[in-house]
């Protein structure tokens, strides 16, 4: 097995199914001849020609519609938004259109899109390139929204997303793009979607998490571990839409206690429904209000104050312990 | 390093061949066969018909809104142009279109009555189903073009929308798109002069609009929308052109809606009834069929024959619609096509709705 980054799992993805399926087609702002901004799809165009890397003109309402046409048609496209933050002027395409094509035509056609962004903060970047909205695309009918935390995984959920008959929105956490390596089989491996994992057993609480947030969730598990001998679960969403809520629910029938994390700001966010979905189900399990460690209510600082702002393993830790100490 | 003008090929080119009298332009007349002429006369009559039924069913309150189109029949002349295996990517004025393309009434009148039953296209036929958004359907003609050329296909994909939806980024980045990739792309603009209560005028300050393609370097004209014959030459140029390898073209039609934008609005608050009275006399049905009389390939006898028979063909339609409609629609239904499977939380979500209905049902009795 090889050792790879998030991006060139990433990579590896798209290459064994461009490779397997001719319906596969790239397309986005860059993605053929530069390789993308992050060289996701590096050396792609060479390999498959530039009608199925497609280098588009700069318009991500274009991207995603003709993307949608694609799509109908019988192809499966995989468009790139260069930076989540430039998204926001494709989500009318995806919530008019690609969330709803299936159900208006009453199943006649569907559209087997992903749209692929880079997302999250901690990368010392300009305006509109931290942002974390992934609650706008999880509460949209039809959609769903994957995101990964490891090259790993990552390779794994977007072979199933490129499968997958329904549209797919796919955030990459670009903090994670090149901050470690981890084996990836050259075979291939999927993982469902809608499944969450669990990452690390333990009886004392759950900490719930996705995408950038999970580094520092592990961590304070570690932490918890070593400093307070405190054993801690955590889950790894994957999928944020739909929510498997089956782990993270029983995983606190057994602990009691559920600390969740993300980077996203904290009214209206995911967390805020899988505390929705704790109170459910697992309610007459609690023994502690189930916390939330999330970025804040705020436009996410330019990058000297950005660390304050994304849920770190401090952050995790005090909360975790209050939890604990209830 | 002068400063000079760039010579660049361009011109707008306006096209109509029968006039309001029902007289042609013999060199400019279409070769249609005969049958297709009074087909396409039937359909134009039919939409008008069903339009007019539509209006008193929905002050009936026996449908919701919708999008009159009275005096656009003559649409149907570029979908003349489609084979089964096109594209027709509509918006919400195309009824014609759709109709013409194997879409029956009875399903026009089950979406309208708020069915979403009546979204369903037909199998055999490429249609997408209707667009509310205005504009943003244009992409998906791009897309669908871009997956023909890729195949190697013959196949055109007829994208349809209003002078409105000509303001909207969506349609500037649907015509720079299919320029840039050279799709077998067909951008229909129905110019029906109002876009809710805005005048052409105030969508663009344009001449005209089919002057817009000129700066995505594609094939551009204006026709006379109401003339049936050149809106069929007009498509027919931009179909064998995209057929052909030949990339995509733009169509100004000028028409006018003559009924109001949707059911909701009265067009008396926004314009002149001398501005409508001008276009009645400009009736793409009455040239066309004076055209056909001429050609003695109506007579008053036909007229009033075809007449009867789309009055019964809809009469037909609206029983079997009002057959379809006699149970309530079931609400379970509203999870259906929202995800090719279901997943669980929605299952819990249709349970939950099913128990509520059955608490209903026995409170009830």
């Amino acid at each position: 097995m090889a050792k790879m980054t998030m991006v060139q799992a990433i990579n590896l993805a798209l290459t064994q199914e461009m490779e397997k399926d001719d319906s596969v087609v790239v397309l986005g702002e860059d993605v053929g001849v530069d390789g993308g901004v992050f060289r996701v799809t590096d050396g792609l165009i060479g390999k498959f020609g530039p009608e199925r890397v497609i280098d588009t003109p700069l318009a991500e309402s274009g991207i995603a519609g003709i993307s949608i046409g694609m799509a109908v048609y019988g192809l499966k496209p995989v468009c790139e938004m260069q930076f989540s933050g430039f998204d926001y002027l494709a989500f009318h395409q995806l919530e008019s259109h690609a969330a709803r094509l299936r159900w208006r035509s009453q199943g006649r056609f569907r559209v087997p899109m992903v749209m692929r962004a880079p997302y999250g903060g901690g990368v010392r970047a300009l305006e509109h390139h931290s942002e974390s909205r992934e609650a706008y695309w999880a509460h949209t009918p039809g959609l769903k929204m994957v995101i990964p935390s490891s090259p790993r995984n990552a390779r794994a959920l977007l072979v199933s997303a490129i499968r997958d008959p329904d549209p797919v929105v796919f955030y990459e956490p670009k903090a994670v793009y090149r901050a470690f390596r981890e084996e990836v089989p050259e075979a291939e491996e999927t993982i469902p979607i809608g499944r969450s994992q669990l990452v690390r057993e333990g009886r004392d609480v759950t900490l719930i998490s996705y995408g950038a947030t999970m580094h520092p969730v592990l961590e304070a598990a570690s932490l918890l571990k070593e400093r307070d001998g405190v054993e801690a679960e955590v889950v790894d969403l994957l999928t944020v839409s739909p929510l498997d809520d089956s782990l993270f629910t029983q995983s606190v029938k057994k602990t009691g206690r559920a600390v969740l994390v993300h980077e996203a700001p904290r009214s209206f966010g995911p967390g805020a429904e899988i505390v929705a979905r704790l109170v459910e189900k697992s309610f007459l399990y609690l023994e502690a209000p189930i916390a939330r460690v999330t970025g804040f209510d705020v436009i996410i600082p330019l990058y000297q104050r950005e660390r304050e702002y994304m849920p770190g393993t401090e952050r995790i830790l005090r909360a975790a312990r209050e939890t604990l100490s209830f | 390093m002068p400063r000079k003008e760039i010579e660049l090929p361009y011109r707008v080119e306006h096209l109509s061949i029968l006039n309001e009298n029902g007289e042609v332009d013999k060199s400019l007349e279409p070769d249609i066969p005969e049958s297709l002429l009074v087909k396409l006369y039937r359909a134009m009559v039919l939409s008008r018909k069903f339009d007019e039924r539509m209006l008193i069913l929905q002050r009936q309150g026996r449908i919701g809104t919708f999008a009159p189109i009275k005096g656009q029949e003559a649409q149907v002349g570029a979908v003349a142009l489609l084979e089964p295996g096109d594209w027709l990517v509509p918006s919400f004025r195309e009824m014609p279109a759709e109709v013409w393309r194997g879409k029956k009434l009875e399903n026009v009148l089950l979406l309208y009555a708020g069915y979403n039953e009546g979204g369903r296209t037909p199998d055999d036929l490429n249609n997408l189903p209707v667009s509310i958004p205005v504009g943003t359907q244009t992409l998906h003609a791009v897309g669908l073009a871009y997956g023909i050329k890729y195949r190697k296909g013959k196949n055109v994909a007829m994208a349809f929308f209003g002078d409105g939806a000509t303001s909207e980024g969506d349609f500037h980045e649907a015509l720079n798109f299919a320029s840039v990739f050279q799709v077998p792309a067909v951008f229909i603009c129905q110019n029906n002069h109002w876009a809710i209560s805005l005048p052409r005028a105030r969508q663009s300050h344009s001449k005209t609009l089919a002057q817009k393609a000129l700066a995505y370097d594609m094939p551009g004209l204006q026709v006379d929308g109401n003339d049936v014959l050149a809106v069929y030459a007009a498509a027919k140029e931009a179909v064998d052109r995209a057929r052909a390898g030949g990339g995509p073209s733009f169509i100004e039609s000028v028409t006018y809606r003559l009924s109001m934008h949707t059911t909701a609005d009265d067009p008396k608050k926004y314009r002149r009834e001398e501005e409508v009275e001008q276009w009645v006399r400009r009736d793409p049905i009455i040239r066309f069929e004076k055209y056909l009389l001429g050609r003695g390939l109506l007579s008053e006898e036909s007229v009033a024959g075809i007449a009867d028979e789309v009055q019964a063909e809809i009469k037909e339609a609206e029983e079997r619609w009002t057959r379809m409609t006699e149970k309530p629609a079931d609400p379970m239904e509203m999870f259906d096509h929202a995800y090719e499977e279901l997943p669980p939380y929605l299952l819990e979500q249709k349970e939950q709705l099913r128990r509520e209905l059955d608490a209903k049902q026995t409170e009830a009795n």
